[in-house]
């Protein structure tokens, strides 16, 4: 599908097109009801609870007044609609903001200022500096003469820095006074997602230029939501408008994302509900028996001869009814305020904040807390992640020299400052190409200074290196850039820019000398991505020794390459690239086969070694949280050397004789999987020995493995605690995601960039870090934090106590309103089953939703372990990670609770109060008593930590239950008008009550403590070691010593490279493929066009898929 | 462009918060750091024995007194639903119960055994009687009680809120099957002056029956329950009933029928002549007739006084119980080196 847009001829366009009315929207005022309504009984959970509603309508079966289930039912509705609403309202408002907004457009060759929202398909808008764009447009126009504007897209892809876009070549020189007149058309696709591509012609219909087809790329359009900075005006054609805008397609609302333990809750919901069937069949049967049997001779109930065809019916019915408040009509309430609270508690969070930027961590999800103390799998980006994507030029070779080795910073070694000042030609054209061989924008500031503006923190850190060693590039004005070198100034046209993608791995620029009229190619890029490229006879050897020495020191390399173009060539390759670059199908990989054409024979300059440095904490926190039982998997798109090295540093896997390495490669179906094979082989013998085996794998052997062995890939997958992942592509990440979690295992996927997001949205959790690569991760994420040492308390304090803390509120949850169920059914019996509810309506009504609810929502602040000692002991963490707390076996032992308590209560109650003093709101009254005194108490056992707002909460509680009942006590028109002033006098009432007290107490106690002290849990020993003061002697304190160690070692891998054999060689040694990969001119290295068949089927397939 | 105008908020103020929070180390503060001062008890050995001896300590007294008073309570438990009935009637009391023409009058004779002090309560029990029946319970209209004939919605009276296409006061099926067997007493020739006054909550009596609503319509109909109210009396003073309409939970009740205000003393011998009118025998219930004392803690109960020494001495028991284990395998608190943290282990 393509659509072809009228320039200023939006006649046409208005009945095929949409306006540019954005709509975020999900209701209008009409439909909200029904929707919303639709949306909210979509759960079976609350078709339960209007169903017994709807029952609770029919008098003759109803136990109680139907306000009791339709007052908490309509509450609980309200609320989630009323917050539905709310959101939805704001939305509506912000839309409206930017419908509105007055913009400058030309209709009819007139311009006219209308609302953002009259903009229609194939209208001119005009945007002056600062101001937003409002819908996707192609420039045509900008104040800058060489037709280059410079717009911000942090709002579409979180990338704070300027982006330049340019106007089409067709367009360029137009007079402003003409671009009102312009007319033509521009052939585009239909509006997809893909804020990285749009392959569209452009055709401008005389008199402004012949019938000539210009191509159009994503430079030269601005897109919705972006701003335009530095740039006086700029006018461009509206392609897409409204929602069909980059930016809305891709808005979204992700898929909510249920816990495990949200699961594990429905599960035993459900339980309770086959529970509460089975009850209310027994019973219904029994009444009717009984009915039968007894109740027709009872005069005094007066039971008709023939009764109504649904009699039998109304027992059971009257059952299900009474036993309703089995499955608590609070708990979702509950659940949804605490887990916001715990999201609360993580924004909050000083010690998660992080003091360079001020950034807070961030939850964004307030719904998945608890599974954070479940993650089992963590799989974390590299640069960025693990280290600070702080990019600091190190060492480097020029043909052959090693500069930086003996001090590890080449800016201040003496020899390379030595060969700058003396001319050496090498060196020169070495700076030409860090300087001008990349998409860096200068700008100077205010205080003279120049600001550089990259896209890639690499050559950022290349320009900046060149600065230094007086290669400054001070200046770009349109295609010439101006480079000041000692103190002659130097300037360079460039003619085309061959982009680096993740495939081609490098990326290129032509350039004009203006000194000479040279024609120049410049490259830079992975080694394996240029030397293959090298011109015949020139020695790679040192370079690749060079790459190899500095992925070593986990340092990243770039080989940096030029070659002189004839003009010819120069002039036949560049019509070629002009038209791959117009093509609309398949443009990336016409244009990376054109790129290819010319990026050959090339003079290899030199390597350059750049440091990321591991990020604060770092080996500290994979540590700790590899003892916490997580298992750790490092996705990245760096050199496999590369990676093992940063493993290395981090503690991410240990070196021999501690741990092993084994390699997955190969390149073809039968290498891989012979070497898959191996290394499951090996896996399986190892798993016994306490050893860290890990595996790596690289992009090419991943994808084959995931095509082909999945099954064995898999098996693997759960053996190994520790995988490395090289060179793998975003949705490869997500695919390995998707792998652990088909296996049942909590992921959690951790990553800074725009090739995370589709890891992140697919892990059970996602955690962006807010770094340099913008925010994009962060926003798609669950949570945000600043650094990745964070992760530890995140996942430690916050996951874990979340875990506990909900794992024992919805288990009360289920105790209390089993209590008084099981009350009720045991009335039952002694009132011929009949079913008749010993309490009245308000009593029930309250009992769920205030008297119980209160004391255990402070049970958000419980903490069972102080943070120190579960920091100390990561391992603790398994208690959460297997689930410890909230399972079958756990949720028994509540049951078994309630139904003990129950029994305490109903038999003190009808013993203490039997003859002269059964009356029935007594009987009620003195065993919603004994249930409120007990829950308590069992609040209070239960509580691991006492702050004064817990105390507040369950004694005030039960302080407040007596005023509301001696309230309710002295109306006259309640039930139970003086029946509470009447039992507090009694002194039978309350030696009943602490009976009950002690009675359902004391066992509890008992067993606690037997358990707490002859059968302690570690959980227990830690909270005894914790309590009892003095230091807690274990792991503990061990650990600095260990660390120390391993941090010496992670240093010195940085500085001094005699230490990399030791720890390197023994690793793939024992792997069963320890060759390493040379790329000498004996092994013709495919690379590029394996991968180009690779990307061709992937994105062949993804387009099918967009269109 | 909402998502842009939400994050640089977020981060506005996240960056203007830091340094507020940081100066005030206030509550708030501590609540959201979540480091609010806290105790956390340890279930230490000494504790939770002291705990348990102590509540045995509490627990044995209490109960000791209470059994106490409940047996300073003198009783005398009189069954007659069975002797009452003549002998020729005694194979279908039913039809004895039913047929009006044979006379219900019965004599008892009750022995005092211990001296009862005045006031001595006079109940009825019944047994098997089931009050709290669903059925039953809901079967009454409280407004109407308070308000008569004035309150026209009695439909949750059902199934008896009409007669004859007249609405019935006091309605519904509690209220129709009013207890109506009758008792005087006497010792030796001398009449027992049974007082029948106060015998209802007085709350009830005055808020929750009309002063002005007197029974009408009622036991009209074709089926006759239980007693007959005096028509010119208005509720509030129809002691008997508003005592009957206090539902009971269990199906075995006592109702105060009136109080004797003289003592007796051990040996006297009470007659007490009693109209066996209210049917149990269709349903198999038992009628008695209680005389009872009272103590501070009511009527004759043991079973607080029990509950509460086998509570108690059960709580002595687990803290001896515990004090041995402690002495026989004293655990060393909080020794980490228990800790191991072989998953194995920790998983079987």
């Amino acid at each position: 599908m393509k659509r072809y847009v009228y320039i200023d001829d939006d006649e046409s366009s208005h009945d095929i097109y949409c306006d540019n009315r954005i709509s975020n929207r999900k209701y209008t005022v009409l439909n909200f009801l029904p929707k919303n309504l639709w949306e909210q009984f979509s759960r079976f959970m609350n078709q339960y609870f209007l169903l017994i509603a709807c029952l609770q309508l029919w008098p003759l079966i109803t136990p109680v007044n139907p306000a009791s289930t339709w007052g908490p039912l309509i509450f609980i509705f309200a609320v989630s609609a009323s917050k539905e609403a709310w959101d939805d309202y704001n939305r509506y408002l912000s839309d409206k903001k930017a419908n509105e907004k007055e913009v400058w457009v030309v209709k009819k060759s007139v311009k006219k200022l209308i609302q953002a929202q009259d903009i229609h398909v194939g209208n001119i808008v005009w945007l002056r500096e600062n101001d937003e764009v409002p819908s996707d447009l192609v420039l045509i126009g900008t104040s800058d003469p060489q037709g280059v504007c410079y717009v911000e897209t942090a709002a579409l892809d979180g990338e704070t820095d300027l982006k330049t876009r340019v106007i089409p070549s067709a367009c360029m020189g137009i007079d402003v006074e003409l671009l009102h007149k312009i007319k033509g058309v521009i052939e585009c696709p239909s509006p997809d997602k893909d804020i990285r591509r749009f392959d569209a012609n452009m055709r401008l219909f005389p008199p402004f230029i012949d019938n000539d087809i210009c191509p159009l790329t994503i430079k030269n359009t601005i897109l919705q939501s972006c701003y335009l900075r530095n740039t006086e005006w700029a006018c461009g054609v509206a392609v897409y408008t409204g929602n069909e805008t980059k930016m809305g397609m891709s808005r979204g609302i992700p898929e909510p994302k249920l816990t495990a333990m949200d699961a594990m809750i429905d599960k035993l919901t459900g339980a309770i509900f086959i529970f509460q069937i089975v009850v209310v069949l027994v019973l219904g049967v029994a009444g009717n028996v009984w009915k039968d049997t007894e109740a027709k001779q009872q005069w005094y109930v007066l039971y008709p001869h023939e009764g109504p065809w649904y009699e039998l019916l109304v027992i059971p019915l009257r059952f299900e009814l009474l036993c309703s408040i089995m499955i608590p009509i609070s708990i979702k309430v509950s659940l949804d305020l605490v887990k916001s609270l715990y999201a609360k508690f993580i924004d909050w969070d000083h010690q998660m904040i992080d003091l360079e930027t001020s950034i807070p961590s961030n939850a964004t999800n307030t719904a998945i807390s608890e599974d954070l103390g479940q993650v089992e799998y963590i799989l974390t980006d590299k640069t960025g992640t693990l280290t600070e994507n702080k990019m600091i030029f190190r060492r480097c070779c020029i043909s052959g020299n090693f500069y930086g080795n003996e001090n590890g910073d080449a800016l201040k070694d003496v020899e390379l400052l030595n060969a700058v000042s003396s001319g050496s030609s090498d060196v020169i054209r070495f700076l030409t190409v860090m300087a001008i061989c990349n998409t860096v924008i200068p700008t100077p500031s205010k205080t003279g200074d120049i600001l550089y503006k990259a896209q890639s923190q690499d050559e950022d850190a290349l320009v900046h290196a060149a600065a230094r060693l007086h290669m400054v590039y001070f200046n770009k004005s349109g295609n010439i850039l101006g480079i000041k070198f000692n103190s002659s100034i130097l300037q360079y046209e460039v003619l085309e820019t061959l982009e680096f993608t993740s495939e081609r791995k490098r990326m290129s620029v032509v350039v004009k000398d203006c000194q000479n009229g040279k024609i120049l190619l410049l490259s830079k890029g992975a080694d394996e991505a240029i030397l293959p490229y090298a011109r015949t006879g020139q020695q790679t050897r040192h370079f690749i020794e060079a790459v190899e020495q500095y992925a070593h020191l986990g340092l990243r390399t770039l080989c940096l390459a030029w070659r002189e173009l004839k003009r010819d060539e120069y002039r036949e390759w560049s019509l070629m690239f002009k038209e791959a670059s117009s093509t609309l199908v398949d443009r990336e990989w016409r244009v990376a086969d054109v790129c290819q054409r010319v990026e050959h024979d090339l003079d290899i300059l030199g390597v350059t070694a750049i440091e990321d440095r591991l990020q604060d904490g770092v080996p500290e926190t994979i540590e700790t949280l590899r003892k916490a039982g997580i298992n750790f998997w490092m996705l990245t798109g760096d050199k496999q050397n590369t990676a093992i090295q940063i493993a290395l540093s981090c503690n991410f896997i240990s070196p021999e004789p501690k741990g092993q390495l084994l390699s997955i490669d190969g390149k073809t179906q039968d290498d891989v999987c012979r070497s898959l094979e191996r290394v499951l082989r090996t896996m399986r013998i190892t798993t016994s020995e306490p050893k860290d085996v890990a595996f790596v794998v690289d992009g090419w052997a991943l994808e084959i493995a995931l095509n082909h062995y999945r099954k064995a890939f898999t098996e693997l997958a759960v053996l190994a605690r520790t995988a490395i992942c090289c060179r793998v592509t975003p949705s490869q990440k997500a695919q390995l995601v998707q792998i652990l979690k088909s296996c049942d295992y909590r992921t959690l996927a951790i990553g800074d960039g725009g090739n995370d997001v589709r890891m992140i949205q697919q892990a059970d959790i996602g955690v962006g870090i807010s770094g340099r690569e913008g925010l994009q991760a962060a926003r798609a994420a669950d949570y945000s934090i600043g650094k990745f040492r964070f992760l530890k308390r995140l996942i430690l304090v916050h996951g874990r106590y979340s875990y506990n803390r909900t794992a024992f509120l919805s288990q009360y949850s289920f105790y209390k309103s089993l209590l008084i169920c099981f009350i009720q059914i045991f009335f039952s019996f002694i009132s011929g089953v009949s079913g008749t509810s010993l309490f009245n309506s308000v009593s029930l009504m309250a009992y769920n939703v205030f008297y119980t609810s209160v004391p255990v929502l402070v049970s958000v602040l419980d903490k069972d372990l102080s943070e120190k000692t579960v920091m100390q002991h990561p391992q603790i963490l398994f208690y959460c990670q297997a689930g410890r707390l909230l399972n079958p076996s756990t949720f028994a032992g509540w049951f078994g609770r309630s139904l003990f308590h129950a029994i305490v209560v109903f038999v003190i109650s009808i013993h203490a109060y039997a003859y002269d003093k059964s009356e029935m709101e007594e009987v009620s009254m003195v065993a919603l008593s004994g249930c409120i005194w007990l829950q308590a108490f069992v609040v209070t056992m239960e509580t691991n930590s006492f702050t004064i707002l817990q105390h507040m909460a369950i004694w005030g509680n039960l302080a407040a239950f007596y005023a509301i009942n001696w309230i309710f006590s002295a109306l006259p028109s309640s039930g139970m008008y003086t029946i509470m002033f009447r039992l507090c006098r009694q002194p039978s009432y309350w030696i009943a009550i602490f009976l009950m007290v002690a009675a359902g107490m004391g066992p509890i106690l008992g067993i606690k403590y037997f358990r707490y002290t002859y059968r302690p849990s570690k959980i227990n020993t830690l909270q005894q070691a914790e309590r009892l003061g003095g230091p807690i002697l274990s792991l503990g304190t061990i650990e600095p010593q260990q660390r120390s160690i391993e941090k010496d070692v992670s240093t010195l891998s940085i500085t001094q490279p005699k230490n990399r054999n030791p720890v390197y060689e023994p690793l793939l040694s024992d792997s069963p493929n320890a060759t390493r990969r040379s790329f000498g001119a004996g092994t013709p290295f495919d690379f590029f066009q394996s991968q180009s068949r690779l990307t061709h089927s992937t994105s062949y397939t993804r387009n099918c898929k967009d269109n | 462009m909402d998502l842009d105008g939400e994050s640089s908020s977020t981060l506005s103020t996240g960056v203007q918060t830091i340094p507020r929070h940081s100066t005030r180390h206030g509550a708030f503060y501590q609540f959201t750091q979540q480091s609010l001062p806290a105790c956390k008890p340890v279930l230490t050995p000494a504790t939770v024995i002291t705990t348990f001896l102590l509540m045995g300590f509490i627990f044995i007294p209490v109960g000791l007194i209470t059994l106490r008073a409940s047996n300073s309570v003198v009783e005398i438990v009189d069954r007659y639903d069975i002797d009452c009935v003549q002998e020729e009637f005694r194979h279908n009391k039913v039809a004895y119960i039913k047929d009006e023409s044979i006379p219900k009058n019965c004599s008892r004779f009750l022995k005092v055994l211990r001296p009862m002090k005045a006031p001595i309560y006079i109940y009825y029990q019944l047994d098997n009687y089931y009050q709290n029946h669903r059925r039953y319970v809901k079967s009454r209209s409280d407004k109407q009680l308070l308000h008569g004939l004035a309150y026209n919605d009695t439909s949750s009276c059902k199934p008896l809120e009409s007669s004859h296409d007249l609405p019935i006061v006091p309605c519904g099926l509690i209220a129709w099957s009013l207890f109506n067997d009758t008792y005087t007493f006497s010792r030796g020739p001398t009449e027992l002056k049974v007082n029948r006054k106060n015998i209802a909550w007085k709350s009830d009596r005055d808020q929750k029956y009309g002063k002005h609503v007197y029974p009408f319509n009622f036991q009209n109909g074709t089926l006759i329950g239980g007693g007959k109210l005096d028509p010119s009396i208005p509720l509030s003073d129809q002691e008997d009933l508003i005592v009957w309409m206090r539902t009971a939970a269990l199906p075995s009740f006592r109702k105060l029928y009136g109080r004797i205000e003289e003592d007796l003393d051990a040996d006297d011998v009470i007659v007490v002549h009693l109209m066996n009118n209210y049917n149990t025998y269709s349903f198999g219930g038992k009628k008695k007739l209680v005389l009872s004392t009272s103590s501070w803690l009511g009527g004759k109960n043991d079973f607080l006084g029990v509950a509460n020494l086998f509570v108690g001495a059960f709580c002595i028991l687990i803290s001896i119980i515990f004090l041995l284990l402690h002495v026989k395998y004293p655990r060393p608190y909080g020794d980490t080196t228990y800790i191991s943290w072989n998953r194995k282990i920790v998983a079987s």
